[in-house]
């Protein structure tokens, strides 16, 4: 009983979208006029036209910047933190950290649309270590575009990783460190054998999170390049909203839309799996 | 219809859900002295509006001052100054025979007005405030968004929630959707269809959504001319002499420019913003004639944009971007950012259109400089992307009438075509004979209102190639422009490709 008025919004907020959006990639609709039925072959579109299916090949290629990064950095900050979780510097550096997390994704797009340009502090730190021969548009140049903006998701990502495998960390009792270093096992050995097991919860909802923000990435994207130049940052989250929006194409944005929640279930429940087991 | 600065402004595409609701104005004192019924009091009103001597102002007819009773439309009509509205219906210059009645107005009850503007555009809300100082009793509800952000929600705005009054985006599918408003009894009963064709000739969208012929769907509040703006202190510094009048001379400038260090052209192509598409067509204008290429934009059938001179004119461009003469970083910055650098002096051209020239003006005053794109042959004819600032009324709109009559009152109101020019920057709509503001001497204004004749005169008004669909600027020119400036695509391909999309996009 109580939990009706939540079950009540879920089905009309969270089930009905998606049962309506399952529905729309069934038709070629426009958002205004008549709807025909076309049965699957919006589906078969999403495959066949290479501007559709490389944006997923951009989303798989992000999930790098935007999980791997922050997940083997986040261990790496947070063990550091750990060590020195006594002086003043772990809290300075916990909240400079997570302050990503805080601002919102567009005004850190737009900040690292200032940094990555032509005269922007990247390019200026490059040219001033003598490097000024790689300096470039990072955003307008096709090769490193994506890259760039897996930086920026990187950015965004590390404050949260860090903050939970930190919270993970202190969960673990010392006693078992102080009885590593008895045997005689160094810091690395002590990160391999007790801090990365002791975390694999952690870690699991760390590559969870970070890999659904990889798939379904938007915010960033749109305000960093819209997709550009040409296709090469363009994304699935993105491309719905163009197909939909500016394209009219509702029903190839509801397919795209349902196939890429299909993709995110598909990469994460072996995830899930796999963290779950071992405890 | 231009997708002016808006398209472009990355303001725009951040602020995406801000919309900024204004009231339009406050009622003046006489807020309820009717526009259409003129009386002794409020001709009295009319007469503040500093030089508008036209009896735009409350209602009352004709200059003569003769304005007595309900509603008369003026037997002396056309004393009441260059095309203006006199009377309260709105008629002009009727040689007594119109009657207040048969053409729609205002009314004289409060009116509140809806509309959907576009954000960074002063003139309309201008115009809207002028109307309601002229006409007390409308008041105006605006909501404002970026262009690319009413592009996306046109049809769906004008189905749920239909404003009177609203900038359109690319309007043939909302004309196949049955979503905006048949202007055509209006354009007979004001008398548009007598104006000048050509002004009208891109708003009207026949059965089967071919723009160019057909029932008239939208007005325009004043219309555009795009060409290319030079900053004079550098044009000296590389050595430009004159106006280059010919293509290989301005190639010549280009070249020169570029020994010289100075960045020949700093045009905007980052994002979703594919500027190139400026100097793209104004190279495909210089190599072919433009009625083709409006053909292709009006949907035509059997219209295709793969032609051998546009295959010329792409490749032409090409060979700017190898030449070096766009900024290196041309496909990161857009279209703010490319005006921040050329009025900061950092580089010679841009494409662009004559919106700027109120701006350039104030903040580059006698610095900027105009011509527009030189033929390929010296004394070939000249062409230019020039279209109306489209607005239009919901198919289902509350006010359509007092919309329409606000309509016509921006194109024969002498005061707002002064708002027009100064404002807006651009030649107002109307008959070819109506009252023209006079724009000062050595200004960018005048320049550009003067290549306006021009363009008349080699008949080279062309729509832009990026409203041939609703999609095909972001979906093909932006992306395949951007790939041409990478290397990454042939000028050959590049049309193959937009072509195909403009297909499946027109038939699907």
């Amino acid at each position: 009983m109580f939990a009706a008025p939540a079950l009540l919004f879920y089905a009309v907020f969270v089930l009905r979208p998606l049962f309506l959006t399952i529905q729309f990639s069934l038709y070629k609709w426009n958002g205004i006029g008549p709807s025909t039925w076309v049965g699957l072959s919006n589906y078969g579109k999403i495959f066949s036209d290479p501007d559709l299916y490389v944006t997923i090949l951009h989303a798989f290629e992000l999930i790098i910047y935007f999980s791997l990064v922050p997940v083997v950095l986040g261990l790496v900050v947070a063990s550091a933190i750990r060590r020195i979780s006594q002086s003043r510097m772990a809290v300075v550096s916990r909240t400079v950290l997570f302050l990503p997390q805080v601002i919102p994704l567009v005004a850190a797009g737009i900040t690292w649309t200032w940094l990555f340009s032509t005269t922007g502090l990247v390019n200026q730190l490059l040219s001033a270590i003598g490097l000024r021969g790689v300096t470039r548009a990072w955003l307008g140049d096709f090769d490193t575009a994506l890259p760039a903006v897996g930086v920026i998701g990187a950015w965004v990502q590390i404050g949260l990783c860090t903050l939970l495998l930190l919270a993970g960390m202190s969960k673990i009792d010392p006693a078992l460190y102080e009885s590593a270093r008895m045997d005689g096992a160094g810091p690395v050995r002590e990160f391999r054998s007790i801090t990365v097991p002791a975390l694999r919860q952690e870690i699991g909802v760390c590559v969870t999170v970070t890999v659904i923000s990889a798939l379904a990435s938007f915010d960033i994207i749109y305000i960093s390049t819209q997709g550009g130049p040409g296709n090469s940052t363009m994304v699935p989250g993105l491309e719905i909203f163009y197909l939909a929006f500016s394209d009219r194409q509702v029903g190839v944005a509801s397919a795209l839309a349902v196939a890429l929640m299909v993709l995110v279930l598909v990469v994460i429940l072996p995830i899930q799996w796999l963290t779950r087991e071992q405890s | 219809m231009f997708p002016a600065v808006p398209l472009f402004s990355r303001r725009g595409r951040r602020g995406a859900a801000v919309t900024a609701v204004l009231l339009g104005g406050v009622l003046a004192a006489s807020a309820c002295s009717p526009p259409g019924g003129s009386s002794a009091t409020s001709s009295s009103t009319a007469s503040t509006e500093a030089s508008s001597s036209a009896g735009a102002g409350t209602g009352t007819a004709s200059g003569s001052g003769t304005a007595s009773g309900t509603g008369t439309a003026s037997g002396s009509g056309t004393a009441s100054g260059s095309g203006t509205v006199s009377g309260s219906a709105g008629t002009s210059s009727g040689g007594g025979s119109s009657s207040a009645a048969a053409t729609p107005g205002c009314g004289s009850d409060p009116v509140e007005m809806t509309g959907y503007f576009e954000t960074g555009f002063p003139l309309p809300k201008a115009l809207t405030d002028e109307f309601t100082k002229q006409f007390p009793n409308v008041t105006w509800k605006i909501r404002e968004d970026q262009f690319a952000v009413i592009t996306q929600n046109a049809p769906r705005v004008l189905a749920d929630d239909p404003p009177d009054l609203m900038r359109l985006p690319q309007m043939s599918e909302l004309v196949k959707d049955g979503l905006l408003k048949n202007l055509d009894s209006y354009a007979t009963a004001y008398g548009w269809d007598k104006w000048p064709a050509s002004q009208l000739e891109q708003l009207r969208v026949d059965d089967k959504g071919q723009r160019g012929t057909g029932p008239l769907y939208a007005m325009g509040l004043n219309f555009s001319l795009t060409g290319i703006f030079y900053n004079k202190k550098l044009a000296q510094q590389v050595g430009m002499t004159a106006e280059p009048t010919t293509l290989a001379e301005l190639d010549a400038v280009l070249a020169k420019a570029k020994q010289a260090g100075v960045t020949p052209i700093a045009q905007f192509n980052g994002g979703a913003t594919g500027g190139l598409a400026f100097p793209l067509q104004n190279l495909m204008a210089a190599y072919g004639p433009a009625a083709p290429i409006n053909d292709w934009i009006f949907q035509k059938s059997g219209a295709t944009i793969d032609t051998p001179t546009n295959v010329q004119a792409a490749q032409h461009l090409q060979q700017w971007i190898k030449s070096g003469y766009f900024a290196p970083d041309v496909n990161s910055f857009d279209y703010a950012a490319m005006m921040s650098r050329f009025i900061g002096g950092q580089s010679l051209f841009i494409f662009d259109g004559d919106w700027e020239s109120g701006n350039l003006d104030k903040q580059m005053a006698g610095n900027a400089g105009f011509f527009l794109m030189p033929p390929a042959q010296a004394g070939g004819k000249q062409a230019a992307m020039s279209a109306p600032l489209t607005f239009g009324i919901a198919a289902t709109a509350k006010h359509a009438d007092c919309a329409a009559f606000f309509l016509n009152w921006v194109a024969t109101n002498q005061k707002a075509r002064e708002i027009d020019v100064t404002v807006g920057g651009s030649h107002p709509m109307g008959p070819a004979d109506a009252y023209m503001p006079p724009a000062k001497q050595g200004t960018v204004t005048a320049t550009t209102l003067a290549a306006g004749a021009k363009i008349g005169q080699d008949n080279g008004a062309m729509d832009f190639i990026a409203n041939a669909t609703g999609s095909i600027y972001a979906k093909s020119w932006t992306p395949e422009l951007q790939k041409l400036v990478a290397g990454q695509e042939s000028a050959e391909n590049m049309l193959k490709k937009v072509q195909s999309d403009y297909e499946s996009q027109i038939g699907g």
